[in-house]
C-alpha cells in the first residue's frame, strides 16, 4: 500500500470509523460510500490538503468522485 | 459558598451521568466556564458554571448518575473564607496499634504516626465503604493541602465494577421518541413547500470558494441559514418558543442547525445571533459545531438556545423533507436536496440547480399565509448571496 493510500483511508476512518474500507465499493461515489456530507467532504479534503501540500481546488472535485479516483487524483499530486 | 448542580438540559431531562471533570480542586472557576461533562439522553454534553469562585470541592464521583439539581460540586465564591473541609476522623485519642492488613469492615482510620490524615468527609466515607484504609493510599491527595478526596479515593479503588454502562444511542433515540411525540400530540402543524432556484447561489459559493484553501471555503449550507437568519427578522412569529398556552417571540435569531450523529440520531444545537455572522463566520460556527457534535462534546445552552431549526438534506439526499417541530419551538425549515431541474427563468425553461424548501410551523401562532411569505422571503435573500 503506498504511503497515499495509507493517508486516504486513515483520514477517512477519522471521518467515519463505523465503514470498513475493504467492504466498499472503490468505484462507487465516495460520499455515497461512506455516508459522508459536504462538510465533512470539505474536512477530508482540507486534511488531505495539508498533508500533502497540495491546493485542492473544488474545480477539481470531479476528480475526486470515488475511492480510486481520489487516490490516483492524490498519487498524481504527490509525484 | 455556591453549589453546581446537575442542570436540567431539557425537559425531559430527569438525571444525567457525571462522565468528566473539566476542572479540578482549587482551580478558579469563571461564570461561562466549562465545569464537568455530562451524559444525558441527547449524547455528552458540557456544562457551564454560573458562578465565579474557586471549585473547592467534587460532590459526587464521576459515573455517577444523579437527579437533575443534585449538588455536584462546591463553589467557594470570592471573598468567602475558605471552609476547613478537611477534619480529623474521629478517632480515638490514644495511639493505637494500626492493623497491618486493611481492614475487611469498615473501621475509623486511626492517625498515622504524629500527622493527621487529610481527607474529605465524602471522601473518608466513601473510603470506608469500600473498605479501604485512606493511610495505606501515600501521598496522593490533590485537594487542599494535599487532602484526599473523592476522586482519589476513587481513583485508589482497585479496578472497580465498573459505572454503569451508558449506551447514548438508546438514549438519544429515547430523547429523539419523546420529543418528536410529544410534537406531534401537541403542536397542529401545517406545511408549505417552495422550489428555489440556487444558480445565483452556487455560482457565488463557486466564486468564492475558487482562490481559497479548502478550510476557508463555503457550503451552500452557510447561506440558507443566513437567509433563513435575515427572513426571521421580519417574520418573528417563526422565531420562539410556544409555552403555557402563548406564544413568546425570541429576540435573539439562534437558528438550531440540525447534524446528523453517525451511528443514528441527531441533535440541532444553536448558531448564536446567526444575523450578525457574515458567511465566513457563519461558516466557522458550523464547522465548530459540527466538529463537535461529532466528537461528542457541545455546551448545554447551545441545545436549548435554538429559536427555530433549520434542516438541510445535503448533497446526497432527496429532493423535500416534511419537518417535525421540536418544541417548544414554532418551525422547523428544511432544505432538500439540491438538483438541476427544468426551470422556468424569465419565460423561458432552463435547466437551473434548485432546491424545495419546506416549513412546518405551528398553526397556533402562524397561518399559511404568512408562513408562504416567509419560505419566499429566504428565495429572495438567496437570490442576493452577495448582500447576505
Amino acid at each position: 500500500m503506498t504511503e497515499t493510500e495509507i493517508l486516504l483511508r486513515a483520514e477517512l476512518r477519522r471521518i467515519a470509523p463505523d465503514i470498513e474500507i475493504e467492504e466498499i465499493d472503490r468505484d462507487e461515489d465516495l460520499r455515497e460510500e461512506f455516508d459522508i456530507d459536504s462538510l465533512d467532504f470539505l474536512n477530508l479534503v482540507t486534511a488531505l490538503g495539508k498533508a500533502l501540500n497540495a491546493p485542492m481546488p473544488e474545480a477539481d472535485y470531479a476528480k475526486m468522485g470515488s475511492f480510486n479516483e481520489m487516490l490516483s487524483y492524490l498519487t498524481q499530486k504527490t509525484t | 459558598m455556591g453549589q453546581f448542580l446537575m442542570p436540567s438540559l431539557g425537559a425531559d431531562m430527569e438525571a444525567g451521568t457525571l462522565i468528566e471533570w473539566l476542572k479540578e480542586p482549587g482551580d478558579a472557576v469563571a461564570s461561562g466556564d466549562l465545569l464537568a461533562v455530562v451524559e444525558t439522553q441527547k449524547g455528552a454534553i458540557e456544562v457551564e458554571a454560573f458562578e465565579e469562585g474557586t471549585l473547592e470541592e467534587y460532590l459526587i464521583e464521576i459515573g455517577k448518575k444523579v437527579p437533575v439539581g443534585t449538588p455536584m460540586a462546591m463553589i467557594r465564591v470570592e471573598g468567602e473564607v475558605e471552609v476547613k473541609k478537611v477534619t480529623e476522623p474521629e478517632v480515638p485519642k490514644q495511639e493505637t496499634a494500626a492493623p497491618e492488613s486493611a481492614p475487611t469492615t469498615p473501621t475509623p482510620a486511626p492517625r498515622p504516626k504524629g500527622d493527621r490524615i487529610r481527607i474529605t468527609p465524602a471522601a473518608l466515607q466513601l473510603a470506608q465503604s469500600k473498605g479501604i484504609d485512606p493511610r495505606t493510599l501515600g501521598d496522593i491527595g490533590t485537594g487542599p493541602d494535599g487532602a484526599l478526596t473523592l476522586a482519589d479515593i476513587e481513583a485508589a479503588t482497585p479496578s472497580p465494577a465498573s459505572p454503569t454502562p451508558v449506551n447514548p444511542m438508546d438514549g438519544m433515540r429515547a430523547a429523539i421518541a419523546a420529543a418528536m411525540s410529544r410534537s406531534k400530540a401537541e403542536i397542529p402543524h401545517y406545511y408549505l413547500a417552495h422550489t428555489v432556484d440556487l444558480t445565483a447561489a452556487q455560482a457565488f459559493v463557486d466564486h468564492t470558494n475558487a482562490n481559497r484553501a479548502p478550510d476557508e471555503r463555503l457550503l451552500l449550507g452557510a447561506l440558507y441559514l443566513k437567509a433563513v437568519a435575515k427572513a426571521l427578522r421580519k417574520y418573528s412569529e417563526f422565531n420562539g418558543y410556544f409555552s403555557d398556552g402563548s406564544f413568546q417571540p425570541a429576540s435573539a435569531i439562534n437558528p438550531g442547525m440540525a447534524i446528523t450523529i453517525r451511528g443514528g440520531g441527531l441533535v440541532a444545537p444553536a448558531i448564536l445571533d446567526a444575523e450578525s455572522l457574515d458567511l465566513d463566520a457563519m461558516m466557522a460556527s458550523i464547522r465548530d459545531l459540527a466538529g463537535r457534535v461529532r466528537a461528542g462534546r457541545f455546551r448545554a445552552t447551545e441545545l436549548s438556545d435554538a429559536t427555530i431549526t433549520v434542516t438541510s438534506l445535503g448533497e446526497r439526499g432527496v429532493d423535500q423533507l416534511f419537518g417535525v417541530i421540536y418544541p417548544p419551538q414554532v418551525a422547523i425549515i428544511g432544505v432538500g436536496t439540491p438538483r438541476p431541474q427544468p426551470f422556468d427563468v424569465n419565460g423561458e425553461v432552463q435547466s437551473c440547480l434548485t432546491t424545495t424548501l419546506t416549513l412546518a410551523a405551528d398553526h397556533r401562532v402562524s397561518d399559511g399565509h404568512r408562513g408562504a411569505l416567509f419560505l419566499r422571503a429566504i428565495d429572495k435573500h438567496l437570490q442576493k448571496p452577495e448582500k447576505l
